[in-house]
C-alpha cells in the first residue's frame, strides 16, 4: 500500500526545497488537472511506496482562497496518511497559526521547524519538548536549504502513518467556547466523521460557508446551532470569525512565550536591504535599473551571442552539413533528404537556437522570484497597476511572461479576486515572450536592420496594450468592481540556492525542448510535406502550386486587410498558433532554408514577401493575437469556464487583428505613398473607438454589479 | 475613532478591532492583525500606497483602503 505523506505550510517557508530534497529527481510537476491544484507529487527517494505531495502554500484553512480551498479539499477529502506541517522557525507566530488548525482534522502530523540555521544564527532558541508538548505531535528541527533534518521528518511521517493513530486536538479556546463548541459537536456528530468532530463543530461555528454547502444538516439542528452560536457571540461581545481567531492567535502568544528564547534585535541584513530596495526615492530607479540590466544581458549581450551560435554554426553548419554528408554516406532518397534537412533540421534548429537565450532569461527570472524581491516589485508597482484595473501582483506573473506564458499564466494563481486574476491571465500574454521573440528578432534583421528601438518598443506596446485593455475593461460588466485585497506578505531576503534556480530553470525551458521535438518537430515535417507535394501527391518543383499553397490561397482573404494575404503569410500565422516560434520555422521551411548561410536565407526569403509595413503590421498580429495553444490551454484551465476562455480569446483576437489593420492601412498612406481609402477611413474609425473607449466613464449601471463583485470575492 | 490609514510610518499602534466582512477581514485576521495586536508602521510605498508593517514579527503590505478598516486604540 502507498502511503500519501502531505507537506503542508506557510507560503516561503521553503516547502518546494524540502519537497525536491525528499523527492530529488524523481520528481515531476503534476499534470494541472483541470482547474483544481497546483500541487506536486513524488516518491520518497528510496521509500518507493511512500508518496509526497506538495500543496500549494498557504496561511490558514480558510473557504477563502484559491490555493486555501485547494489545500483544503486534498486534506479533508484525500485522506493523506500523515501531515508534513512545515514551520519558518524565524516567524513561528503567523506559522503556528495554520498549525492550530491542521492538527485539528484528525491526520497524523509532524511539525518541522525550518530555517533552523537563520533562528541560531539570530542567536534565538526554540525549546523543542515544549512544542511536543503543547501540540501532541513529533516536533523536527530542520534546514531544508542546507539538507539538514528533511529525511528525519519524513520518517517521522512515515512512522506515525504506519501507526495511523489520528491526532486528538487539544481544547485550546477559553471555556465558554470550547462548551459551545462541545454543544455544537453533539448536535452535528451523527452527521460528520467522528474524528474530525472538533474540526467541524468550529468549522460551523464560524459560519464556513463551503462546509455548510458540503453537508445538507437537518433545519432544526443548524436553527439550534445557529441560536448556541449567538449566544456565544453575545457574550463574547464579537462575531464568530473573530472570535476563533483571536483565540488562537492568544493561544500561540503564549506558547511562543514559554517555549521561544529570542535573542535582542538588532537589524537584520533583509532590513537593511530593503531600507535601500523599498527607498521612497531609490526603489523606482532600483527597479528600472534590475528590468534593464536582465533584459540586456539575456537579450540584446550574452543573449544574441548564444543565439547566434547556435543558428547559424550550431543548426546552420555543423548539424546541417553533418546531416548531409550522413545521407549521402548512407545513400538515401533525395526527398528524405530533403524533408530531414529541409524541412525538419531548418524548421527545428530555428526555434532550438532561441532556448539559451531564454534559459538566460528564465536564470535572472528566477534568482528575483527566489530572492524575495518580486514581492517588492509588487509593492512599489500596486499604485500604478491598479490605475489598469490589476494589482500590483499582477506584474509577477507579466514578468514571467516576458520567458514564456503558460508558467506566467499559472503564476497568476497568487492573486485571489477572480477579476483581477481573469485580467491578468487575459492580458499576461500581450507581452512578447521568449517564442515571439524569435519573430521580433527575425523581422527586425530583415526589414528594421539598423533600429535598435523596435524590439524594446514591442515590449513596451505590450505594457501599454495591457494598460489600455485594463482601463478599458474595467470599465465592462465582466470586470466591474472594486480592485481586490492587496494583503501581501513581504517575506525576507535570502539568497537563491542554486540548485533551486537551476530546478526553475529547467522546468520552464525543458517544456521548450520538449515542445520543439514534439509538436515543432511534427508540423515542420506538415508543412514540409505540404509544401513539397502537389494534390496529385507528387512533388512539386514549385511551391505555388502544393497542396498548402491551394490550402492557405482559401483562407488568406482573412488577412488580406492586414497586408499579409498571401498564402505563406496565412500559413505561418496559423501555425504560428500551434506555437509563436512556429511562424518563423515555417518561413523558414516554406523558403527552403538550408544552407551554410541560414539566417541570412530566412532573411532573404521573409524580405521577399512583405513590404516594412506589412511586415510591422504582420508581427504586430501576431504578437497580440491569442497565444500558443499550450497557453490558450493554460488559459482554458485557470479561467474556470468557457465563457471566460472565448471572452479571452476574442478579445485577444479583436485587439490583435485591429492592430495589425490600422498599422497596415495607415502604415501604407503614410509611409509607402498610397491614396486614402475605405480601408485608411476605417482604420481611424478604430482609432476613434479605442479613444472614446478609453476616456468614457464607467457606466452608472456598474454600482448595482460593484455590489455583486464584493460578494463574488468574499 | 482612528483607523491604521492615519498612522504615520515610524509610529507603533495597537489594534481595537477590524471592521468590514468576508474574505477581506478574514484574510487580514489569518495574517495576524487581530485584536491587541501591535503594529510598526515601516513604511509607504514611493508611489503613496501600499503601506508596509510589522505584524508579530514579519512584514506585511497592504493597501491604504484595507488599512481603513483596522481601528486602532
Amino acid at each position: 500500500m502507498t502511503l500519501k505523506i502531505a507537506l503542508v505550510g506557510n507560503p516561503n517557508c521553503g516547502k518546494t526545497t524540502m519537497f525536491n530534497d525528499l523527492t530529488g529527481s524523481s520528481q515531476y510537476v503534476g499534470n494541472w488537472p483541470g482547474v483544481t491544484v497546483e500541487k506536486k507529487e513524488g516518491k520518497l527517494k528510496g521509500h518507493k511506496n511512500s508518496l509526497i505531495t506538495d500543496l500549494p502554500g498557504i496561511y490558514s484553512l480558510s473557504p477563502y482562497t484559491l490555493e486555501e480551498v485547494v489545500s483544503r479539499n486534498y486534506l479533508l477529502n484525500d485522506y493523506p496518511d500523515a501531515i508534513i506541517n512545515l514551520i519558518d522557525g524565524t516567524n513561528l507566530e503567523r506559522n503556528l497559526y495554520l498549525t492550530t488548525q491542521i492538527i485539528e482534522l484528525g491526520i497524523p502530523v509532524v511539525l518541522a521547524i525550518n530555517m533552523m540555521d537563520v533562528v541560531k544564527k539570530n542567536g534565538d532558541r526554540i525549546n523543542v519538548q515544549q512544542l511536543e508538548k503543547e501540540f501532541g505531535c513529533p516536533v523536527v528541527q530542520t534546514s531544508a536549504v542546507k539538507g539538514v533534518g528533511s529525511k528525519e521528518a519524513a520518517y517521522k511521517a512515515i512512522e506515525l502513518a504506519e501507526k495511523g493513530e489520528a491526532l486528538v486536538p487539544k481544547p485550546i479556546f477559553s471555556k465558554p467556547i470550547e462548551d459551545t463548541l462541545e454543544t455544537i459537536s453533539a448536535l452535528i456528530h451523527e452527521q460528520v466523521d467522528p474524528i474530525r468532530s472538533r474540526w467541524y463543530a468550529i468549522k460551523y461555528f464560524e459560519r464556513d460557508e463551503k462546509v455548510l454547502a458540503a453537508h445538507s444538516l437537518p433545519d432544526h439542528v443548524l436553527k439550534n446551532a445557529e441560536t448556541t452560536i449567538r449566544e456565544a457571540e453575545d457574550r463574547m461581545e464579537d462575531d464568530s470569525e473573530s472570535i476563533i481567531t483571536n483565540e488562537r492567535y492568544e493561544y500561540i502568544e503564549q506558547i511562543v512565550r514559554h517555549s521561544v528564547h529570542r535573542h535582542e534585535k538588532k537589524l537584520t541584513i533583509s532590513d537593511r536591504i530593503d531600507r535601500v530596495v523599498t527607498n521612497r526615492f531609490l526603489s523606482l530607479p532600483i527597479f528600472i535599473a534590475i528590468i534593464w540590466f536582465v533584459y540586456y544581458v539575456s537579450v540584446t549581450t550574452l543573449g544574441s551571442i548564444v543565439t547566434d551560435w547556435t543558428n547559424d554554426t550550431l543548426f546552420g553548419t555543423w548539424v546541417t552539413e553533418g546531416a548531409t554528408n550522413l545521407l549521402n554516406a548512407i545513400g538515401t532518397a533525395d526527398w528524405l533528404n530533403d524533408l530531414i534537412v529541409d524541412g525538419i533540421i531548418s524548421g527545428v534548429g530555428t526555434v532550438l537556437g532561441f532556448v539559451p537565450q531564454m534559459m538566460i532569461l528564465f536564470f535572472f527570472l528566477s534568482i528575483l522570484e527566489d530572492s524575495g524581491y518580486m514581492a517588492r516589485v509588487a509593492f512599489i508597482m500596486d499604485r500604478l497597476f491598479r490605475r489598469f484595473g490589476l494589482s500590483g501582483k499582477a506584474f509577477i506573473p507579466i514578468l514571467i511572461s516576458s520567458g514564456c506564458g503558460v508558467p506566467g499564466i499559472m503564476a497568476t494563481r497568487t492573486i485571489e479576486n477572480d477579476h483581477d486574476r481573469r485580467m491578468t491571465i487575459m492580458l499576461t500574454t500581450f507581452i512578447p515572450c521568449g517564442a515571439k521573440m524569435v519573430i521580433i528578432t527575425m523581422f527586425v534583421a530583415t526589414f528594421f536592420h539598423h533600429s535598435s528601438w523596435v524590439a524594446p518598443t514591442m515590449y513596451l506596446l505590450g505594457i501599454a496594450m495591457i494598460a489600455f485593455s485594463g482601463i478599458i475593461l474595467k470599465k465592462t460588466k465582466m470586470f466591474a468592481g472594486e480592485p481586490a485585497p492587496f494583503v501581501m506578505e513581504l517575506p525576507a531576503y535570502h539568497l537563491p540556492s542554486l540548485k533551486g534556480v537551476w530546478i526553475h530553470v529547467w522546468e520552464r525551458s525543458k517544456h521548450f525542448i520538449v515542445k520543439a521535438g514534439t509538436i515543432i518537430f511534427i508540423a515542420c515535417g506538415l508543412i514540409w510535406f505540404l509544401s513539397s507535394f502537389g494534390w496529385n501527391l507528387r512533388m512539386v518543383e514549385d511551391v505555388d502550386h502544393s497542396i498548402l499553397a491551394g490550402l492557405g490561397n482559401t483562407i488568406s482573404w482573412v488577412f488580406a486587410p492586414l497586408g499579409f494575404g498571401s498564402w505563406k503569410g496565412t500559413v505561418a500565422t496559423i501555425s504560428a498558433l500551434v506555437a509563436k516560434e512556429n511562424a518563423i520555422s515555417s518561413l523558414a521551411v516554406l523558403n527552403g532554408v538550408a544552407d551554410e548561410e541560414n539566417t541570412r536565407a530566412v532573411i532573404a526569403g521573409i524580405g521577399s514577401m512583405f513590404t516594412s509595413v506589412s511586415a510591422l503590421s504582420f508581427m504586430l498580429f501576431n504578437l497580440f493575437n491569442p497565444p500558443c495553444f499550450a497557453a490558450i490551454g493554460a488559459t482554458s484551465r485557470e479561467m474556470g469556464g468557457i465563457k471566460w476562455t472565448i471572452f479571452a480569446l476574442g478579445y485577444q483576437v479583436l485587439l490583435g487583428y485591429s492592430l495589425g489593420f490600422v498599422t497596415y492601412q495607415l502604415g501604407s498612406v503614410l509611409f509607402l505613398g498610397q491614396s486614402f481609402g475605405f480601408g485608411a477611413a476605417l482604420a481611424l474609425v478604430i482609432i476613434v473607438i479605442a479613444i472614446y473607449l478609453l476616456v468614457r466613464p464607467a457606466p452608472a449601471a456598474n454600482k448595482m454589479i460593484l455590489d455583486r463583485g464584493q460578494h463574488a470575492g468574499a | 475613532m482612528k483607523t491604521l490609514k492615519e498612522a504615520k510610518p515610524g509610529e507603533t499602534v495597537v489594534v481595537a478591532r477590524v471592521n468590514g466582512k468576508g474574505a477581506l477581514r478574514r484574510r487580514i485576521m489569518d495574517m495576524g492583525i487581530t485584536k491587541g495586536t501591535q503594529l510598526f508602521i515601516r513604511k509607504i510605498a514611493p508611489l503613496g500606497d501600499p503601506v508596509e508593517i510589522n505584524v508579530r514579527g514579519y512584514e506585511l503590505s497592504l493597501r491604504k483602503m484595507e488599512a481603513e478598516s483596522i481601528e486602532l486604540v
